[in-house]
C-alpha cells in the first residue's frame, strides 16, 4: 500500500467517524439515570399485573354467573305433592301436559321412580321402594325461550287444575347469583380503582423525586427561556415510556398466568377437582375480554403515568418558581 | 442620570432584602441603554450576582420599580417570563452547562427549547462555536473540558439566540489573563454588533483595558462612573 492509499484510507475513516458523531442521537434533556426508573418500572409492572388479574377474575366470575343464570333460567320444576285418594302420577302427567301447552316451553317430562330414587339416594340409601313413601312427583320443564313464557299464568293454571302442584322457577337462585355477580364486579372495580390510585401516587412521588434531582436542569431550561409546557413534555416523555414498559410487562405476566391456568392447571388436577372447577367456572378461561382488557389496562396505566407526571411537573414548577 | 424611554432595563429606587433581614441592595437607580457596554463591579459579596438575578427576573425587588423591555417587572406574569428571558443572554459564574449534553447540545439549548429542529440551527451553532474557538470541541462533554472552554461554551449558549442584552457574571474569573482579554474582545465585538453588554467583574486591571461605563456596587449602594 503506498502513502497516497494510506492517506486516502485515513481520510475516509476520519470522515466516517465525523459522520457518526454528527449522526449521534440528540440527548434527552432529562438524564435517564436521574429518574428512579427501574424501581418505578417494577412498581408500575406490579400494579398493572394486579389490575389485570383483578380484571381477569371479575371476567371469569361474571361469565360463570351469566352461564349459570342462563342454564337455570332455561329449566323450571313443577312439584306435585301426593294426596290421599288422588293418583299422584295422573296429576303429574296432567301438570306436564298443561306445561307443554304453554308457548315457549320446549319439553316437560315427569321424573320416574328410578330417577326419584337416584335423587334421594344420598339421604335415604339405595333399594328404596318409592311406592311406600309419599314422595312428591317432579316434572322438569325445559324452556325454549325463558322470556316468552308467562310463568305466573302457568303457576296459576297449575294450582287451579292440578291438586298439590307448585311451580319452582328458581328465581331465588337467579336473584342470588345476580347479587353475587354484582358484588364481585363491585369488589373488582374497587380493587382496580385502588390499584390505579396507588399507581398515580407512586408516579407523583417518583416525578417529584426526579424533578428535585434535576433541579439544575430545570433551572437551566428556565433561564434559556423554556416554557413550562416544554419542561413538562420532557419529563412526560420519560414517564410515558416507563409506564408503557411497566404496564406491558405486568399485562404480559398476567396473560401468561391466564394461559397457564387455562391450559396446564386444569388437566393436572384430579377428575373430581376438575369437575368442581368446571362446575364453578366453566372452562376456567378468561377469554378475549380478559386478554384485550389486560392490554387496555397496560395502555391506560402508561397514559395515566404520563399525564400524572405532566401535572406533577406543572405543580412543582408553579410551587418552586 | 441620563435615561430614555427606550432603555432595555431600568431600575428606580430598587431595594432588596431577604425575609426580615437588612437590605442587601439599597436605592438602586440606573438604566441599561440599547447597544451600551458597562461593567458592574464591586468587592466580592457586594451583591453583583444578586443584582444580575434581579435583571434576569429570578428575584423580585422588595421595593422600587424595575422595568424590563418597557414592562414593569411586578406585572410580568409567569407565562410572559420565558419570552422576556429569551431576549436576555446570561453567562453564570458557574457556567451552568448540563453535564449530560455535549458542547454542541448545550449551546443549541435555547433554540431547542423553542421547538426548532437540529437541521434548522446546526450551521448557526457550529459557526458560533468556531467563533468562540470551540470548533473542535463540539462533541465534548463538560466533564472533560477546561474552565476556559466551559466559559466559552456558556458564552456561546448565551449568544446563540441573539439576545438584546448579555449579562455575564465574572466571565473571566476562571481563565488566565490572555484568555480573559480574548473573551473581553469577544464581548466588545458583540457590543459592536448591537447587543447591550453588562459584565460583572471585580478585576480592575481588566476594566482598565477597556473604556466603558462602570456601575460600582458597594455596601448595597450603586455609584455610576460614565
Amino acid at each position: 500500500m503506498n502513502d497516497a492509499d494510506l492517506a486516502h484510507k485515513l481520510q475516509v475513516a476520519a470522515y466516517r467517524r465525523q459522520s457518526r458523531l454528527a449522526m449521534r442521537r440528540t440527548s434527552q434533556l432529562v438524564p435517564e439515570n436521574t429518574i428512579a426508573g427501574n424501581a418505578l418500572t417494577a412498581v408500575v409492572a406490579i400494579m398493572s399485573f394486579l389490575a389485570c388479574l383483578t380484571l381477569g377474575a371479575v371476567t371469569l366470575v361474571r361469565d360463570a354467573a351469566s352461564d349459570w343464570q342462563s342454564d337455570i333460567l332455561r329449566e323450571i320444576t313443577i312439584q306435585v305433592r301426593p294426596m290421599e285418594g288422588i293418583d299422584a302420577d295422573e296429576q303429574a302427567r296432567s301438570a306436564a301436559n298443561i306445561a307443554r301447552s304453554f308457548p315457549g316451553v320446549a319439553a316437560a317430562s315427569v321424573l320416574d321412580n328410578s330417577e326419584n330414587a337416584r335423587l334421594l339416594e344420598p339421604w335415604l340409601g339405595s333399594g328404596l321402594d318409592m311406592n311406600d313413601l309419599p314422595i312428591p312427583r317432579l316434572i322438569i320443564v325445559r324452556l325454549a325461550s325463558p322470556d316468552s313464557v308467562d310463568l305466573d299464568a302457568l303457576a296459576a293454571r297449575l294450582s287451579q287444575e292440578v291438586r298439590g302442584a307448585s311451580l319452582d322457577d328458581h328465581r331465588k337462585w337467579t336473584d342470588r347469583l345476580q347479587t353475587m355477580a354484582g358484588v364481585t364486579v363491585f369488589i373488582g372495580a374497587s380493587v382496580l380503582a385502588l390499584v390505579f390510585v396507588a399507581t398515580v401516587l407512586s408516579v407523583v412521588f417518583a416525578t417529584r423525586g426526579a424533578m428535585a434531582s434535576n433541579r439544575d436542569v430545570v433551572s437551566v431550561l428556565h433561564f434559556v427561556g423554556a416554557v413550562d409546557g416544554y419542561i413538562a413534555r420532557e419529563f412526560q416523555r420519560h414517564f410515558l415510556l416507563l409506564g408503557l414498559k411497566g404496564g406491558l410487562a405486568g399485562a404480559l405476566a398476567a396473560a401468561v398466568l391466564f394461559a397457564i391456568l387455562a391450559f396446564i392447571v386444569a388437566p393436572a388436577m384430579s377428575a373430581a377437582e376438575v369437575d368442581q372447577v368446571s362446575a364453578m367456572f366453566g372452562r376456567f378461561s378468561v377469554g378475549p375480554v380478559g386478554y384485550f382488557g389486560a392490554l387496555g389496562i397496560a395502555f391506560l396505566i402508561a397514559v395515566m403515568t404520563a399525564v400524572t407526571s405532566r401535572l406533577t411537573v406543572y405543580r412543582y414548577l408553579a410551587d418552586t418558581d | 442620570m441620563k435615561s430614555g424611554t427606550g432603555d432595555l432595563i431600568r431600575f428606580e429606587n430598587v431595594g432588596l432584602r431577604y425575609g426580615v433581614g437588612p437590605e442587601i441592595l439599597r436605592d438602586l437607580s440606573f438604566h441599561v441603554a440599547p447597544k451600551s457596554f458597562q461593567f458592574l463591579t464591586g468587592p466580592s459579596g457586594a451583591g453583583k450576582t444578586t443584582l444580575i438575578r434581579l435583571f434576569f427576573m429570578s428575584l423580585k425587588p422588595s421595593r422600587g420599580l424595575i422595568t424590563i423591555f418597557g414592562k414593569d417587572s411586578t406585572s410580568i406574569t409567569r407565562a410572559e417570563l420565558p419570552a422576556l428571558r429569551r431576549r436576555i443572554g446570561v453567562v453564570f459564574q458557574d457556567f451552568r452547562l448540563l453535564d449530560h449534553l455535549t458542547t454542541f447540545e448545550n449551546v443549541a439549548l435555547p433554540l431547542r427549547v423553542l421547538g426548532k429542529e437540529e437541521s434548522e440551527y446546526r450551521a448557526d451553532v457550529v459557526e458560533l462555536l468556531r467563533w468562540v474557538g470551540l470548533g473542535d470541541r463540539m462533541h465534548a462533554f463538560p466533564a472533560v473540558m477546561s474552565g476556559g472552554e466551559k466559559q466559552r461554551a456558556a458564552i456561546a449558549r448565551a449568544l446563540i439566540s441573539r439576545p438584546e442584552v448579555l449579562l455575564a457574571d465574572e466571565p473571566t474569573g476562571n481563565v488566565d489573563p490572555p484568555l480573559a482579554r480574548r473573551l473581553m474582545r469577544l464581548f466588545v465585538e458583540l457590543n459592536r454588533l448591537g447587543t447591550s453588554v453588562v459584565i460583572a467583574t471585580h478585576d480592575i486591571h481588566l476594566m482598565d483595558q477597556f473604556q466603558a461605563r462602570r456601575l460600582v456596587l458597594e455596601h448595597g449602594r450603586l455609584s455610576i462612573y460614565e
